[in-house]
C-alpha cells in the first residue's frame, strides 16, 4: 500500500522511547527485575546519543553530608520561586544517592578524599570524571536478556484508543522502513527541546548550541498531539553560557570561584539576585544598558589551574579548550565571556513538561515520563533523571499488574500514510531549513528571544501563534528524499507544535514572576493569583489552559486516577475561573 | 564548528555513523562523509570511536575558529587531545580517564 516504505511490526510488553539517561536507567531498573519484555527505541544509537554525548562536568544533584532529601527540594523551590510540586522533587531527592552509588559501581570515576569520602563542590554537587557517562549507562541498559534495543529508529506518534496507550510508530533514519510497536506501557523519555528560537550562532555554528539540537521536543509534541496535559511551558530555560561555544560556566563560577563582571570591571554577581534566571537576567540587562560585553573573571587563576580547567573541558565541552588553545590565550590570561542562550524547554532545568503524578504516570493511561520531558520539578540533572527512570519503571511495574484490555485500532496506518506523503511531495522552492529559521525567527522577535532580550508581549505572542500556524501549513508540503530529510520534517513539526503550546502558556501566566525566564512585558509584576500551575491540553478546539493549586507545603502526593470511560479523573484538582 | 573526515585515513568501518547522536554522518563509496556540517553539535563522538584518526573537529569563523583542528586517541587509561595549528605545530593534553576532574 506504502510507494516508499517497508513496515515492520513489533510487539513488547514495555516500550522506552528514547534511549538517554532516564532512558537506560528505567530499562537496567526493569531489566534487573526481568518480568517483562522491553524495548528502546533511540533515534540515534544509546552509546552516545542525549544530553551525555560529550560527557558531563559533575554531579549537580546529590546530598551531601549533613545535608537531607528536603533541603534540595527547599532549595529547587526557592530558586522556582514557588512553582514546583514537591511530592516529585521529593521523591527525586531520596533516590539522588542510590542512583550516584549504582553509577559508580558500574564504573563511573568519583572524586573522593583520602577518607574515601566524595569531594563536594558547593552544597549540592560531586566531582567526577563524566566523559563516559553514556557510555556506562548504555551498557547497563542492555546487559539484561528482556531489553532489546533499536537504534536509529525515530518515533513520531503515539498510538492511544479511549486515553489509553497501545504503542507508538516511527521509521529507521538510513533505511526506507517505517516501524509499528504494541506495547501495554510506554516510558516517554525523549528529553527536552532546543531549536525552537534563533540560536546564539545562526550560521555555520548555528549547532552548537548548549542543549543538544537533536533533543526537538519530540516527546513533548506526542503527548500535545496524544491529549496528554503539559505543565509550566511558560517557565523556559535560559542558560548563561561561555560565549561562542554555549559550553557550560559551573565549572569556572563553582570551580575556580570566578565572579560576574561587566565591561567596565564592576561585579555585578548578586546585584540582581542569585536564583538561575536572575544571574541570566543581570547578565542581559548589563548588556541592554550598555555595560557589556559581561565576564567571568577568571584573570585570577593560576598556570596550574588553567591546566585543570583544559582538561575539565575536555571531558565535556571539548570546543571551549579549544578555543582557548587556539586563540593563544588562556582563561588565566583572559577573562572568560559569557552570554545567555536561547530558550530551550527542558523539564531538568526548569518545570515545564508532562504533567506527571508521583508514579510518573502521565494523564495518558500507560504511558509514563521522566526525564527532562517530564515537568514540576526542576533541578533535576543527570541523578534526577536517572532517578526518575527508576520510579517509573515502578509505577509501570504497578501498571501492568492491572487486569486491562488493550484496544487498538488502525489509526497507525494514516500516521504511515503521512511518512509517505512527505516522501511523495514534489519538490518545491521552499526548503526544510527555510522553515527552520522562519519558524526560529518568529519565535525569537514576538515570543522573547535573545534579540528580545527575552522579552514578550501580548501583541506579539498572538501575532507569533498567526505565523507559526501559517508554517505549519507549508510544511505539509515539504519533500523528503528519504527518511533521512523525513527526520528534518519531524524535527521542525515536533518544534512547531512544542512552540505553539509554549505561546499559550507564556499567554496564560500573566505575571513576571521569573525574569528572563518569563519576562512578559504586558504584565511586569508578580501577581500572587498566579501561585498556581499553569497546565495545558490539546482538545479538538485548541489548546485549553488549567490552573491546578500548588502541591507544596503541606502536601499529598498527587496518584491520578481514572474513571470508568477511562478519561482523567483526579489530576490534581482545578481552580475555578469565575 | 564542525568535523571533518578524511577520507584517506577512513577505512570505512561505520562506527562514527553508528553513534553521532544527529544521524549526521553517512557512507559513500565505502568512505564516511558528514552530510550537514553545520548541523554538527560538537560533541566529539565521532572523533572517540574513529580507530583510524581519521576525523578532526574544527570551530568555525562565526565563533573564533582560526584553522586549528582538535583530533583524540587513547590508549589504556589514558586520552590524548592534540590541537594542531594552522602551520602544523601540535600541543597535547593527556587525560587519566580513572581520575576525576578537580573543578
Ligand atoms: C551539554 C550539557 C551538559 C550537562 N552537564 C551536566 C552536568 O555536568 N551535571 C549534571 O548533573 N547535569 C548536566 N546536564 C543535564 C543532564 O545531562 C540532563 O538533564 C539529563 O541528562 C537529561 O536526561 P534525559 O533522559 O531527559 O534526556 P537525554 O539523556 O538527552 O535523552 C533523550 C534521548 O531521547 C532520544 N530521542 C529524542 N527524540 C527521540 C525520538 N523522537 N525517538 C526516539 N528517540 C528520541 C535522544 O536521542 C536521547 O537519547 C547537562 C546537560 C547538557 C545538555
Ligand atoms: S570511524 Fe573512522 S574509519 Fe570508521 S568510517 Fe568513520 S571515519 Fe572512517
Ligand atoms: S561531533 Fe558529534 S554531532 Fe558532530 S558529527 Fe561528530 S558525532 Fe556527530
Amino acid at each position: 500500500m506504502l510507494k516508499n516504505l517497508s513496515v515492520e511490526q513489533l510487539k513488547t510488553d514495555v516500550l522506552i522511547i528514547g534511549g538517554g539517561t532516564a532512558g537506560c536507567y528505567c530499562a537496567y531498573t526493569l531489566g534487573l527485575s526481568g518480568s517483562h519484555k522491553v524495548l528502546i527505541a533511540e533515534k540515534a544509537n544509546i552509546k552516545r546519543s542525549g544530553c551525555l554525548a560529550a560527557g558531563v562536568n559533575a554531579i549537580n544533584a546529590y546530598i551531601t553530608e549533613g545535608k537531607v532529601p528536603q533541603d534540595y527540594v527547599n532549595y529547587c523551590k526557592k530558586d522556582a520561586k514557588g512553582i514546583v510540586r514537591e511530592d516529585l522533587l521529593l521523591s527525586i531527592s531520596e533516590n539522588l544517592n542510590d542512583v550516584t552509588h549504582t553509577l559508580e559501581k558500574e564504573g563511573l570515576v568519583i572524586l573522593k578524599d583520602e577518607n574515601g569520602k566524595y569531594v563536594t563542590r558547593g552544597d549540592r554537587n560531586i566531582k567526577i570524571n563524566g566523559e563516559n557517562i553514556k557510555p556506562i549507562l548504555a551498557k547497563m541498559a542492555s546487559e539484561s536478556d528482556n531489553v532489546t534495543v533499536i537504534n536509529h529508529v525515530n518515533i513520531t506518534d503515539l498510538l492511544v484508543e479511549k486515553n489509553r496507550i497501545y504503542g507508538a510508530v516511527g521509521f529507521d533514519v538510513n533505511e526506507a522502513k517505517a516501524y509499528v510497536i504494541f506495547a501495554k506501557a510506554v516510558l516517554m523519555a525523549t528529553g527536552g527541546a532546543a531549536g525552537l528560537y534563533r540560536p546564539n550562532n545562526p550560521g555555520f555554528s548555528r549547532h552548537k548550541m548548549w542543549y543538544p539540537p537533536f533533543n526537538t521536543g519530540a516527546g513533548y509534541a506526542m503527548g500535545i498531539n496524544a491529549g496528554a496535559e503539559m505543565t509550566t511551558f511558560e517557565m523556559r530555560f535560559i542558560a548563561l553560557r561561555c560565549k561562542d561555544t554555549i559550553a557550560p560556566t559551573g565549572t569556572i563560577a563553582q570551580g575556580v570561584r570566578a565572579k560576574q563582571m561587566n565591561g567596565l570591571g564592576e561585579i555585578y554577581e548578586t546585584k540582581y539576585g542569585v536564583a538561575t534566571c536572575e544571574r541570566v537576567y543581570g547578565t542581559t540587562l548589563e548588556n541592554k544598558e550598555g555595560r557589556g560585553p559581561c565576564y567571568l573573571k577568571t584573570d585570577v587563576i593560576s598556570k596550574a589551574q588553567e591546566e585543570d580547567l583544559y582538561k575539565a573541558y575536555l571531558n565535556m565541552a571539548p570546543s571551549q579548550t579549544l578555543k582557548w588553545l587556539e586563540g593563544g590565550q588562556g582563561p588565566s590570561e583572559q577573562n572568560v565571556e559569557i552570554e545567555g542562550t536561547e530558550p530551550y524547554i527542558v523539564g531538568g532545568h526548569t518545570a515545564s513538561g508532562y504533567w506527571v503524578d508521583n508514579n510518573r504516570a502521565t494523564t495518558v493511561r500507560g504511558l509514563y515520563a521522566a526525564g527532562d520531558v517530564a515537568g514540576g520539578a526542576p533541578q533535576k540533572y543527570v541523578t534526577g533523571a536517572l532517578a526518575e527512570g527508576k520510579l517509573a519503571a515502578a509505577g509501570i511495574e504497578e501498571y501492568l499488574k492491572e487486569d486491562f484490555e488493550l484496544v487498538s485500532s488502525n489509526v497507525w496506518e494514516k500516521i504511515l500514510a503521512n511518512y509517505d506523503e512527505y516522501l511523495n511531495n514534489p519538490i518545491g522552492n521552499i526548503t526544510i531549513s527555510q522553515v527552520e529559521e522562519a519558524m526560529q525567527k518568529v519565535m525569537d522577535e514576538y515570543a522573547g528571544g535573545i534579540t528580545k532580550s527575552y522579552q514578550f508581549n501580548e501583541t506579539g505572542l498572538k501575532l507569533a501563534k498567526e505565523k507559526l500556524e501559517g508554517l505549519q501549513q507549508v510544511l505539509n508540503t515539504l519533500k523528503a528524499n528519504d527518511t533521512d530529510e523525513l527526520l528534518q520534517i519531524y524535527e521542525i513539526k515536533e518544534r512547531l507544535t512544542v512552540s505553539l503550546s509554549l505561546i499559550e502558556h507564556l499567554k496564560a501566566r500573566k505575571e513576571t514572576r521569573w525574569h528572563s525566564f518569563g519576562e512578559n512585558m504586558s504584565y511586569p509584576n508578580v501577581d500572587d493569583n498566579y501561585n498556581v500551575y499553569i497546565n495545558s491540553v490539546k482538545t479538538g478546539d485548541g489548546i485549553k489552559i488549567i490552573k491546578r493549586p500548588l502541591v507544596v507545603d503541606d502536601y499529598k502526593n498527587i496518584i491520578f486516577t481514572f474513571n470508568g470511560d477511562g478519561n482523567i479523573q483526579y489530576a490534581g484538582g482545578e481552580i475555578d475561573e469565575r | 564548528m564542525s568535523v571533518r573526515i578524511n577520507t584517506n585515513s577512513c577505512v570505512g568501518c561505520k562506527k562514527c555513523i553508528e553513534v553521532c547522536p544527529g544521524n549526521l554522518i553517512k557512507l559513500k563509496d565505502g568512505k564516511a562523509f558528514i552530510k550537514r556540517e553545520k548541523d554538527c553539535w560538537g560533541c566529539t563522538s565521532c572523533l572517540k570511536e574513529c580507530q583510524a584518526g581519521a576525523i578532526a573537529f574544527f570551530l568555525g569563523a562565526d565563533i573564533g575558529g582560526k584553522g586549528s583542528t582538535l583530533s583524540t586517541r587513547a590508549q589504556g587509561d589514558l586520552r590524548y587531545w592534540i590541537v594542531t595549528d594552522p602551520n602544523g605545530i601540535q600541543k597535547t593534553i593527556t587525560i587519566n580517564t580513572k581520575e576525576s576532574n578537580k573543578y
